[in-house]
């Protein structure tokens, strides 16, 4: 592990003041990141996958949201850093791409005038020119074919995973050393997302970054990532390498999920495994364990604690379960095997 | 139900004109949206359509349930032709022919309540007096796995699933033969898909109900079809039982799609056995001469760009438009 470490998140919680009450989004989450490598985070929706993202650049309006917690980028903590200083992190240290690449763009100016602006925004001494040329070489690095004549395109003229490629252009122009992509390929077909998963593959070797991919779809997680964090109900439930998620998943809500993408993709008819009931209103989180009431191995200690993450097997996994350790691998390994 | 064939769809074709309407002279774009697309349902069985954004599988949903006419081409339902019906055998048809609809939020009226949103079709079609709606429509919600005292509550009360479920009870309220389902799961999370998977195909095997099943999720479709049709720009490609297609695909982008697909298995990454399909697909208003997979496809030679190949079914019933099918079994994942 020679890589620097360029995002480090201590203690993160974000709470949301809503008329309804109190929204406990992402609750005591910690990681960190290592240039050039990436960490998927996988996670129904309501498990604060997003929310943990959009922290990271400080997105969440700070007059419904409190954010609690430490997030350092190159040894600044973002949470506490003033807005100028936020304001530079956004783009040249940290860069984001979104599900939907055409609400990300503005359908009123052309692509170029968008990865330009990204460009002079972090190159205030560069001229228009210079711009256009570096603009020019980033519709190249990402596959535009024909960049000298796409580049005056609109947003509309292109096909939505030409969109994307548009917007990790924006996102890499200025050599960010984190890549966050929340969702990248979800609103894209299968053959045009494994277009765009290779290409961010490529990029990340050229440009060393870290990515921090958000996705609920295990197939990309296993082609893309190489550790993983399972978040259920605003919490890590489980972080392990992705061999071994895949080997020896270690939280009962990881092997529901596989179970489910398992009995989905071998070939025969008979009933899905399925993970019982749905997830749990982030108002009203059951006491304990917040996916106890979906478990099939719950007791009553699951009712009333909390479970703290714990080293579990050999594979350098943590799980927050109450299960003893040796229950957890069997049953684990059980739920990987096909 | 004599013949055992619950729809049938022959030769459709759906044309959209795009642009002025060309009473000023100007010249109008015609998109191609579906182009020539037949299939037969057998009775009690699931025919999956498959294929990218644009392909037409929407376009073809639509045209089988009569929610657009096609400007060529029959549907056939349970042996009588739907295809030019209007008026009260239209209303009658739609009994037979339900359809259940991708997103569960907005294809549920937020202003009514669930036992209003299950009960109206049962009152307007008059199959049951107004006495025993309610209790008609608790049992339906029993059926689908709903809480029946929930009958007062509204639609934002439920989550994706739960929502999704109501759908279906919508559409069974009518007791149809057929139902045709456009992307039923793609908006709900992994966990809650499989639930309501098992619950269609409870619902088959307890009602005898056929479906034709619309997704863009291949492993979705081997799981719940009997009979899979790949679609690409506005025609199908390739028809076979599912098993057969899954196994050894014979039209290249057949083969394409299945390899693209993402394997939840962290060993077979970048093995060698992917195709990368390269480009996008072309517009459906100027498609290729020829094959129209042809601009994407590594076999594609100048008799592809001449001679359109046609659905031409071999001896097992199994179909490739392509003149140079995969040979052989092949290995997916």
């Amino acid at each position: 592990m020679s890589n620097e470490v360029v995002l480090s998140v201590r203690n993160l919680s974000v709470v949301f003041h809503t008329p309804d009450g109190d929204v406990v989004a992402v609750n005591d989450v910690s990681f960190d990141l290592r240039s050039g490598e990436t960490l998927g985070i996988v996670g129904e929706s309501g498990s604060g996958k997003s929310v943990t993202a959009s922290s990271i650049l400080r997105l969440n309006n700070s007059s419904t949201a409190s954010t609690t917690g430490s997030i350092l980028v190159s040894g600044v903590d973002v949470l506490s850093a003033d807005e100028s200083e936020v304001r530079r992190i956004r783009g040249s240290e940290v860069a984001m791409i979104f599900q939907d690449p055409l609400s990300a763009l503005n359908p009123y100016y052309t692509v170029g005038k968008q990865i330009a602006e990204a460009y002079l925004v972090h190159h205030p001494e560069a001229s228009k020119a210079d711009a256009r040329k570096v603009t020019l070489e980033m519709l190249k690095k990402v596959g535009i074919p024909n960049p000298e004549k796409r580049i005056d395109e609109f947003p509309h003229q292109f096909s939505g995973g030409m969109r994307q490629r548009i917007v990790i252009a924006i996102a890499l122009i200025n050599n960010p050393k984190v890549l966050i992509a929340d969702e990248p390929t979800t609103a894209l077909d299968v053959t045009v997302q494994a277009q765009i998963l290779d290409l961010m593959k490529d990029l990340q070797v050229e440009f060393n970054m870290a990515i921090v991919l958000i996705t609920h779809d295990l197939g990309v997680i296993a082609e893309a990532a190489l550790d993983v964090l399972v978040m259920y109900g605003g919490r890590i439930v489980e972080r392990s390498t992705v061999e071994a998620l895949f080997s020896e998943p270690t939280h009962p809500y990881a092997w529901g999920l596989l179970g489910a993408v398992n009995s989905l993709e071998s070939s025969g008819r008979g009933a899905l495994v399925t993970i019982a009931g749905s997830p749990p209103s982030l108002i009203a989180l059951p006491p304990g364990c917040s996916f106890n009431p979906r478990c099939s191995y719950s007791s009553d200690i699951c009712r009333t604690e909390i479970p703290l993450l714990r080293a579990v097997g050999t594979q350098g996994s943590v799980a927050a379960c109450h299960l003893p350790e040796g229950d957890i691998l069997s049953l684990g390994r059980k739920a990987a095997s096909r | 139900m004599s013949s055992g064939i619950a729809l049938q769809a022959i030769d459709l074709v759906k044309h959209f004109s795009t642009g002025s309407s060309g009473v000023l002279g100007r010249a109008t774009n015609i998109v191609q949206a579906v182009d020539g697309v037949s299939f037969t349902l057998p009775t009690g069985k699931t025919l999956g359509i498959v294929g990218e954004s644009g392909c037409g599988k929407s376009t073809l949903a639509r045209l089988v349930t009569r929610l657009i006419n096609p400007s060529t081409g029959s549907v056939i339902l349970d042996g009588v032709d739907i295809t030019t019906m209007s008026g009260k055998s239209l209303r009658e048809m739609r009994r037979k022919l339900q359809m259940i609809f991708q997103d569960p939020y907005s294809s549920l009226n937020p202003r009514h309540s669930i036992g209003q949103i299950i009960g109206d079709p049962m009152r307007i079609q008059g199959i049951v007096s107004k006495t025993n709606e309610k209790a008609e429509v608790q049992e339906l919600m029993q059926r689908v796995g709903l809480n029946p005292e929930h009958y007062n509550r509204y639609p934002h009360e439920f989550s994706g699933g739960q929502r999704q479920r109501i759908g279906i009870a919508r559409a069974l309220s009518l007791r149809p033969s057929v139902i045709v389902a456009d992307e039923p799961v793609s908006a709900l999370d992994v966990s809650i898909q499989a639930q309501i998977l098992n619950l269609l195909e409870n619902l088959q095997k307890d009602l005898g109900l056929s479906y034709v099943f619309i997704a863009h999720d291949l492993s979705v479709v081997r799981h719940i079809a009997d009979q899979v049709a790949v679609m690409y720009l506005g025609k199908i490609v390739e028809v076979g039982d599912a098993a057969t297609l899954y196994s050894s695909p014979a039209h290249p982008y057949t083969k394409a799609l299945m390899s693209a697909v993402p394997v939840a298995n962290p060993s077979l990454r970048n093995s060698d056995k992917r195709i990368r399909l390269v480009g996008d697909v072309p517009s459906p208003i100027d498609p290729p001469s020829g094959c129209r997979f042809r601009t994407r496809c590594w076999k594609a030679t100048d008799l592809c760009a001449a001679v359109e190949p046609l659905l031409q079914p071999d001896a097992t019933g199994r179909a490739v438009a392509c003149h140079f099918p995969e040979a052989g079994p092949v290995s997916i994942g």
